[in-house]
Parts: structure tokens; sequence; C-alpha cells
């Protein structure tokens, strides 16, 4: 049974870190991650269990690990070695249960969600944010009955999507796929959640000026959840959606799912200058300077110095910047953000989300299913690999808007081929 | 020696490569046989004593006007309108007539004992001058003596206090124009009139109003019905413009309008090759050719931007005449028509043109790729009266470099005209429905318009609807030696040769085109029969 495992080796990261700078996922022929011969993990308790992957997908925060970028924050939440692979559709082995209640017959298509929160740990009483259904939140992502990890592909004991023996996950981490979504628009789900979760967590009001910055994956699905999420009156209809995009085919995939309009990256705060009718301090050719305005909500699915730098500039006063994308450590001149004072907002993952057109608070996943139908976000997936190619995969990930792309994932099926 | 007048040469085995222009540079191209080739007239005799010849005009005015002289008293307001940086082209030598004429002009309200002067370059929503390119107009004498008091000003459109809507026309056109100038008691404007379309009514109806009157005319249902926009009874712009002047003048405003054409001399001695048929090239000519062309190849495009907005043109006046707007303008015209007309007969398949370095609007600048459109379909296309050189259905091939360029303080609009409204749509009618007001109303580009050295935020839709004629009228336009990606955006076909463009237009015009090439700078206008 093929596993690609992670294995804590400082040489082995080092290594990857180094030659990651040629180029994201170009370092991981030298680093921690190995293609093994594994056995499936042991369910670890009651109300868990066996789910075979299908296809999973190569997040952004998966290529920060390998490329040995990401922040040590997450150090101890994270346990090795473990099997990545959190982007997730499967099939369950045995009958079982949905986070909804719903049963699952075994064979039946699921999709993970992949925190483990204190349900999975089996942490009673849950924590607050657990009791709150902010899973995304929870304060106890290194206790409980299994090793620290924050979602399954970081966990020692729960296994991930990139094995062919499979992974184990909590009841409270299944969604059942409805049989209108293809197993390519499933494997978007986790990715789709966190971009409803940004959209519905950013204070957009009615005609608002929105800038996405950044069109890989997230930026592109964020636009497609603000698009959708829009129309049906799930969260306020901004006037304006623009978004950076670098590579055409990102431009029109932006278009197509609801951006008003995509530029290049270099050309999004000019175009947040004229819709948001702003001067700009720098003169006519000081477009990298502050706007007298800007955008109401700039949400950042990029994460990098020189992106959040970009959206505090075009960020108008009292406005809010959400980040979405996974931001390491970073230097940023914060002037601007203290002085316009200007909201700097994290994202992450779901839970429940609230907002307009909603009396209770509805599941991210239930919401993520919905913009996963309408807006066939299974587009993205360019291309998908056995694991067995997994040094070409990761590296078509890492380059995926120069060549053409935009979500790689393994087809787990293929495992062995 | 009389001079020659404008010539349409047959292209056989003898004719020599024929010149055209690429931007900041030029080359020789062979052009298939029976293909022709336009020149300019050459360039008239130029008057004497420019300076009698002006006084003369404004002691004997034509039309309705008294001499300038008689129409000046102590204790009233004179403001004198002039011709902005965009004319001539290039910018001439020293003395530039603007000061001849203003100086003339001054002298005349200094002996009438006339102290309330005001002068107003007269910009439309072109960008305001810099101080270098205001002496330049005027002259240092002029400019000390006005601009240290407040009293050299640049129109804008934009500063509602010094604007005044007069009226609408009978068809609804709102008239709307600098205050000083439509409250003085007599407005003398001063044109440089380069080309037919120049002067006449437009000269205060659009160079002194507002973007509400001038929304009137430049749109693309007038400009695509301007055919052509040098040939007046033809134009629906000048139309518009004249509606609009009948009713200034109707408002009482009282106009005193002198209009002045130069010659063809276009270029200074070290390039008087370019005004001359190839075959007639001397040996210095052809050494100046190869020097030049061989220089150009090795120079950086900022540095050859700058050798060439630094020429200035040995222009010379050819003929000044005064008084009444419609009666100086049918002399004007006439005079313009004597040293430009070119007759040729019938149309062509294939119309080609090299694109020079300037045009109206990046005098001191850099021409983008919407200056590029705007130069050979909105001007060189339409230099005809009659018919187009082209027929409908035809092919133009223009020769310029159409590097995605832009002066940032100069054509900030363009910038996003470019990146936001040319990725949406090329189409000039849809352009104006959905974008054109967000741009003429952004407060920014209002401001750089207001205290830099911007064009008006509308400016790029203006020089796009300038295509609109064209645009409707050719089948395909093709563009040599262009950057492909820019040449794409807007809505063109590159190609990397002459012969590369012929194959391209093949495709319309089918295998056996007639084809003709407009020898232009100097420039010419064709009466096509």
């Amino acid at each position: 049974m093929s596993t690609l495992l992670f294995e804590r080796s400082l040489p082995r990261f080092a290594a990857a870190r180094l030659v990651s700078t040629l180029g994201s996922g170009r370092g991981v022929g030298v680093g921690p991650l190995r293609l093994v011969e594994r056995e499936a993990p042991v369910v670890p308790a009651e109300g868990w269990v066996h789910v075979d992957p299908t296809l999973s997908g190569i997040c952004g925060s998966d290529l920060a690990t390998l490329d040995g970028r990401s922040s040590r924050y997450f150090e101890d939440i994270v346990s090795f070695p473990f099997v990545p692979g959190h982007e997730v559709v499967g099939t369950v082995a045995q009958d079982s249960v949905a986070a909804d209640g719903a049963a699952l017959a075994a064979g039946s298509r699921v999709v993970l969600q992949p925190v483990l929160g204190c349900a999975a740990r089996g942490i009673e009483p849950p924590c607050p944010a657990c009791q709150a259904g902010n899973v995304g939140n929870c304060g106890n992502l290194a206790f409980g009955h299994i090793r620290p990890g924050l979602q399954t592909g970081f966990c020692a004991d729960t296994g991930g999507g990139w094995s062919t023996s499979g992974l184990v996950a909590h009841s409270s981490q299944l969604y059942g796929v409805p049989e209108a979504l293809s197993d390519t628009d499933a494997v978007t789900v986790e990715p789709v959640a966190c971009a409803v979760h940004a959209v519905l967590g950013a204070p957009i009001a009615g005609g608002d000026v929105v800038a996405v910055v950044g069109a890989g994956t997230l930026g592109l699905l964020v636009t497609a959840a603000l698009g959708h999420l829009a129309s049906i009156g799930r969260c306020p209809a901004p006037s304006m959606v623009l978004v950076g995009a670098r590579y055409a085919h990102q431009q029109r995939l932006a278009r197509e799912l609801g951006g008003t309009d995509a530029l290049p990256d270099d050309q999004l705060a000019r175009a947040v200058r004229r819709h948001s009718r702003s001067l700009s301090y720098g003169g006519a050719s000081g477009m990298t300077a502050t706007l007298s305005g800007g955008a109401d909500v700039v949400i950042d699915c990029v994460g990098s110095p020189e992106s959040i730098a970009q959206s505090l500039a075009m960020v108008r006063p009292r406005g809010t910047v959400s980040l979405v994308g996974m931001p390491g450590r970073v230097t940023v001149d914060l002037a601007p953000l203290w002085h316009r004072e200007v909201r700097l907002a994290g994202a992450y993952a779901y839970g429940t989300e609230g907002g307009a057109g909603m009396d209770d608070r509805v599941s991210t996943f239930a919401l993520a299913f919905e913009v996963a139908e309408a807006q066939r976000t299974g587009r993205l997936v360019s291309a998908t690999y056995p694991l067995t190619r997994f040094e070409d995969a990761v590296a078509h990930a890492g380059a995926a808007g120069r060549r053409g792309a935009v979500k790689i994932a393994f087809d787990v099926r293929k495992g062995s081929a | 020696m009389s001079r020659r007048p404008g010539f349409v040469l047959e292209v056989d085995k003898s004719t020599p490569p024929t010149l055209f222009w690429n931007g900041e540079g030029f080359m020789l191209e062979t052009l298939p046989e029976g293909s022709r080739v336009i020149y300019a007239p050459e360039p008239m005799k130029a008057i004497d004593d420019p300076y009698r010849a002006i006084r003369h005009a404004l002691l004997h005015p034509v039309g309705d006007r008294d001499p300038l002289p008689a129409l000046l008293r102590p204790g009233m307001k004179l403001t004198i309108c002039f011709d902005d940086v965009s004319l001539p082209l290039p910018p001439m030598e020293a003395p530039d007539v603007r000061q001849m004429v203003i100086e003339t002009v001054l002298d005349m309200a200094a002996e009438a004992g006339v102290d309330d002067v005001v002068l107003v370059a007269a910009l439309a929503l072109h960008r305001r001058m810099t101080e270098e390119e205001l002496r330049h107009a005027l002259g240092n004498r002029v400019y000390d003596a006005f601009a240290p008091h407040g009293l050299l000003t640049q129109h804008d459109a934009e500063d509602p206090e010094n604007l005044i809507h007069l009226g609408q026309t009978d068809q609804g056109e709102d008239v709307e124009i600098n205050k000083r100038a439509a409250t003085s008691d007599l407005l003398v404007y001063v044109n440089i009139n380069l080309v037919t379309m120049d002067g006449g009514h437009k000269s205060v109806a659009t160079g002194l109003a507002s973007y509400r009157s001038l929304r009137h005319h430049h749109n693309p249902q007038t400009m695509r019905h301007s055919k052509s926009f040098m040939d007046q009874p033809s134009s629906e712009l000048h139309s518009s413009n004249w509606r609009m002047g009948r009713l200034i003048a109707d408002s009482g405003v009282k106009i005193f309008q002198i209009e002045t054409t130069l010659n063809n001399d276009t270029f200074p001695s070290n390039f008087q090759f370019l005004q001359k048929r190839e075959w007639e090239w001397s040996l210095r000519d052809r050494a100046s050719f190869a020097a030049s062309s061989a220089a150009l190849s090795k120079t950086p495009p900022r540095i050859a931007r700058q050798i060439f907005q630094s020429i200035k043109s040995p222009h010379a006046l050819t003929s000044a005449q005064a008084g009444e707007v419609e009666a100086v303008h049918a002399l004007t015209t006439s005079n313009v028509w004597a040293q430009q007309g070119v007759d040729v007969e019938g149309q062509t398949d294939i119309l080609t043109m090299g694109l020079p370095y300037i045009c109206p609007y990046n005098v001191n600048s850099i021409m983008n790729p919407i200056l590029v459109a705007c130069l050979g379909l909105g001007y060189f296309f339409n230099m005809y009266r009659g018919k187009p050189l082209v027929r409908e259905g035809g092919v133009v091939i223009m020769r310029h470099p159409t590097r995605p360029e832009f002066h940032p303080g100069h054509h900030p609009s363009y910038i996003d005209f470019y990146e936001q409204v040319l990725t949406q749509t090329i189409d000039p009618v849809q352009m104006h429905k959905e974008f054109e007001e967000s741009f003429a109303t952004d407060p920014w580009y209002v401001h750089l318009y207001r205290t830099g050295h911007a064009y008006h935020g509308v400016h790029p839709f203006y020089m796009w609807y300038w295509c609109a004629h064209a645009m409707a009228h050719v089948g395909r336009v093709i563009v040599v030696g262009g950057d492909a990606k820019a040449v794409r955006r807007l809505g063109f076909s590159p190609a990397s040769s002459l012969n590369d463009a012929l194959e391209i237009a093949s495709d319309v015009v089918g295998p056996s085109p007639t084809l003709t090439h407009m020898h232009n700078p100097p420039i010419l206008m064709s009466d096509v029969h």
C-alpha cells in the first residue's frame, strides 16, 4: 500500500527549503516526503471509520510544508511522521454517520472536513469554539486521544489523503457527497469551505468594492463563493469584485466565476482606485502608493509580504484586509494599518456561518457543497497524478499558475500505477 | 523654380524602395510593382515678413468684422486665446506663429490703451502646457509680461467658477465655454491651422469648452459620420461645432478670429531626406539615411524618443487671415489645401502608412498604443476629401513599434483605458455606453488634469472614437513591427514584415490587391475622385 509519508528530518527539511528557492515544489525530491509501503492507520476510538481516498488535492499549505516554508508556529500542533492530504473525497469503508447526522452506508462517497477538533479528540466538554460550532478555532488541537495535529494530513495518528491505505476519520469530519457532484467537484469542497468562511467572515456590505488578491485555487474559490453567495442572498452583493490574477487562464476563470474584472496583479491597484473613485497619494505614476479611499474589503489569498503590503495600500480607511492565504513570518510596514485604522483579520478553515439571509447558523461545508455544485468548482482541477509520480505532481502544483493550471490532485486509485 | 505639386507615383521595376516611418525611426520598404505612392506637394514659399503679413491681416479683416484696432478701446476686457501644444507638429522653430500673432495683437491693444488683457491656452481637455512649452509658443517677452501676474491662464474645463452655459443649439447641444473668454468685450482666437480640420467654429466651441459641451460631438455617432474630419461640409463633428459657434455668436460673444497656415517644410536640414522623393535622394541624403538608421537601430527607444521630440520644424508662415470666423476659415481651408492637397484617382484595396513618432497628443511625451491607433485610423485615414483612399472593406497596414508604454503623468487614464476598457471591448459604442462617464467624472483624473499635466480622464475614449469611421469602413487593420500583444489588444492583426502583412491582407482583399502608400509626413491630403 503506497503512502506518502512526511517525516521529521531537519537535514531533509533544510535541503527542501534550499532547493525550493528555485521554485515552489522543486525541493520535494530532497525533502522529508517519501513514498513508503504502509498499513492503514488504526481506528483510535469509537466513532471513527476508515476512509479510502479517491482524490486528494495538493494545497498551498501542503506546498509550504514541503518547501520548508511553513511557520514554526505550527510545530506544536503537528505530529510526525504524518501523511499529508487534507482535501479528500473518498469512500467510507464501514457503515457510518455523517457530521450532519445522515447515515452513510459502507462505500458511500464522503468529503473530509479535516479539522481535528474536540469531538474527534474525544474531549468533553468541548472547548467554547467547538461548542459554538467553530471547529476551525478549536483550542485543543494538541490534546485528547490522538496526537497533536491541526488537521488530518498533519497528525501522526489519522493518516492522510495521500495514501492508498487510507485514513481514519471521525464521524464529525464526514460529509456525504450528493449524487450530482462529481469527484473532481467534491475534492474542491474543502477549499471551497475555506473560501465560504472567508467571504462570510468579511464585513462586506451591499455595494462595496471588494478586491481579491491572488487567483490561485483560494482566490478563484473566494471569487466563486462570493459570486454564488451574493446571488442567493447569503451575503450582501458587492458592486464590484476585482481580482488580481497574474495569468490569462486565471483571469478567464475569475471572470467566469463571478469576478467583475480580473487583472494582472500589478494592475489591480489601478482598478481599485478607479472603481472606488479614489485619489492616489503617489501622483500619476505612484500607483503603489496609498489610495485616498480604496476597496472596502480586500481578501488576500496569497499571504506574502508583497500581497499584504499591496492589500494595505488599496484598502480604504477603516476597511478590512482578510488574510485567507496562509502567511508565514513577514515583514510589512504597518504604518498605513495604524494610521487608517484598517482591520487585518485572519480567515482560517470553517465551522458554522451566520450572516445575511440565514436564520440559524449553517455548516460551512453545507454551503460549500452548494457553491461547488453551482459553480462546478471541479473545473479548477487541472491534473491528477498517481502517488508514484509525487515529485511531478508537487512540481506541477508549485508552478501551477505558470503552467496554466490551478489545482493539482492525486488520484489515489492510481496509487500503485 | 516653382514648387512641384503633389504626386502619385506608380511603382515599377526602377522605383527605389519607399521610406516608411516606424515610430522613432524609419526604414525602406520595397512595394509591389503597380503600387501607388502619394507624395505631398513641395513646401509653399514662406512669407518674407510674417509680422507684416499678420499686421496686414489684422488691419484688413474678412467678413463682417472691423479692423482689430477699431475693436479695441480703453477699459475694455480683452481675452486672447491660442492653440495649445498639440499644434503644430512637430513644434516649430522659434519664433512660433502664436508668438508673432499675439505680440502684434498686444501691440495694437497697448496702442489703444487696453489694459485688461488675459491670455488663455485653449486646451479643451488636453493637458496643461508646461512653462517651457508656453515660453516656446508665446516667447519670453509675452510670458514674462503675463504669467507672473496670473494673466496667462490655461483653460480649465473642470472649473465650474470659470465656465458659462450659453444655451443649447436647436439639436439640444449644450454650449458651455470659458467664462472669461465669453464675457470679454472681445475674444481674439489665435489659430495655427496645420490641417483643414483645425480652426473655424471649432476653435472656440471645442478649445474653450467643457466636457458637458464636448460630449455632444466627441462621441462614436458623430465621429463615425464625419467623412472626413478634414472636409468640413462632410463632417458631423464640424456641423455640431458650427451650430455651437453660431449660438456663441448669437449669445453676444464677439470673436475676432485669426487663422494662420504653415508650409510643409517639416524637418530640419539633417533630416531633409525625410521629405524628399526617394529617387531624388542625393548622395548626402543616402548617407544621412544610412547613418541615422544605423544609429537609431542601436539607440534605446527612450533615447530615440528624446532625440525626435527635440526636433523643431522649420515650418514657415504661408498665410494669415483675420476677421469673422466663417469668412476667415474659408480662406484658411483653401490655403491648407493648396499646400497639402493631392489629386488621387480611385480608391485602393490596401492603404499603407508608416506612422511617425508624433501625433497631436504626445508632444514631449510617449506615443502609447491608443495614440498609435488614433494617428493611423483617426488622422491618416481621414486625410481625404471625397471618399476614403481605401475602399470599404479594404485593409489598412500601419507600421509602428506600438510598444505598450505610457507617460503616467500625461496619460494616466490611458493606462486604465488600455488595461480595463480595451480588455473588455474595442467597440466605441459599447465603451461609450459602459465606461465613458466613469472615466470622465473620475475625481483623480480630474485632479491630475486640473493640477498636473494630464489629459482629461475621458480623452482616451475620444481618441478611440476618432478611429470609429475607419473601424466601420475597413475590413482589417494590420500593424507591422508592433508589439504583438499590444496590437491584438487594439483589435488589430500583428505582422512581422510588410510581406507578412500583405499575405494576411490577402484573406480580406484577395490575392492581387491594389495598394497605395501615403508618404506622410510631410502632411498630405488626398482629394479622391
